[in-house]
């Protein structure tokens, strides 16, 4: 084979690649969307103390920190993940029951979903066709991140609500900021891995819709 | 003071502490961006803010 054909094979194995991870990523993503919601719905009408948002989040967070790093390259890893979204979509049912009681509840939660739902798919779409390569937002995302963050920590003891909205609205931000960053990283990184990937378009969505109930929840006119 | 507060703190400041030397790394590795990617990433991210006031005024 000489250098031409090696190249043209490299290439299409390369695209062959790409295409199985963007494939097996968005399949998964569907399927433990699903899941979570389905878990949310079981928070919902159990009617979970609002306890349950602090503890699956946490409980979330620690396997994504100790348990995904180790299993994300083997089969378990497709557990974990179901493991960390249906832990986050449980604790979601103390928030949608508190946003489901007031007046239009229901209209902020559907426009919420609706929301989020039109935000993923556009900036997904807009990634994927422009085939761009963002991952010079690494460093500023993961900055901002941490901002975000202090600034959250802050507000515990502050309490100060439009600061509160001003947060949710950065957050919203940055996630649509880690979609596009993470949809390139499916593109452009030939060891990305789907159930990282999958996790990681997760939290952006979950970060979105909670950030979505927020200020529609404070910006209502009821 | 309650729980929440105290358990939402003890998370948010675990976050911080494993988010902090990623975000170290990553601004290390990043690669330069080039003259128009900025340009790229912002109007997707306008157009959101976009359609975040859309729902605003619809709710």
């Amino acid at each position: 084979m000489n250098r031409l054909d090696y190249s043209v094979a490299r290439t299409a194995s390369d695209a062959l690649q790409v295409n199985k991870v963007i494939r097996n990523t968005y399949t998964l993503l569907s399927a433990t969307l699903f899941f979570s919601a389905l878990m949310a719905a079981v928070s919902v009408a159990i009617s979970m103390p609002p306890m349950t948002y602090l503890l699956s989040v946490g409980g979330a967070m620690l396997l994504i920190w100790f348990v995904l790093p180790r299993t994300a390259n083997s089969a378990s890893g497709l557990g974990v993940v179901f493991g960390i979204t249906g832990l986050m979509g449980f604790g979601l049912g103390p928030l949608l029951e508190m946003y489901l009681s007031l007046p239009n509840g229901s209209q902020i939660v559907g426009t919420a979903f609706g929301g989020t739902g039109v935000i993923f798919l556009g900036l997904s779409g807009y990634a994927l066709t422009t085939r761009k390569d963002f991952s010079f937002m690494g460093g500023f995302l993961f900055a901002g991140m941490l901002v975000v963050l202090f600034g959250a920590l802050a507000n515990i003891f502050l309490q100060m609500p439009a600061f509160s909205l001003a947060i949710s609205a950065v957050v919203i931000m940055l996630m649509s900021g880690f979609i596009l960053y993470d949809t390139s990283r499916m593109i452009h990184e030939r060891d990305s891995n789907y159930v990282v990937m999958t996790v990681s378009l997760y939290l952006s969505i979950f970060n979105i819709f909670v950030s979505l109930l927020q200020i529609l929840g404070m910006t209502s006119d009821d | 003071m309650d729980w929440m507060k105290i358990g939402s703190a003890l998370l948010i400041l675990m976050m911080i502490i494993f988010l902090f030397p990623r975000a170290r790394q990553m601004l290390k590795e990043s690669p330069e961006a080039k003259p128009g990617d900025w340009q790229g990433a912002i109007l997707p991210i306008l157009a959101v803010v976009g359609f975040v006031l859309l729902l605003i005024v619809m709710v």
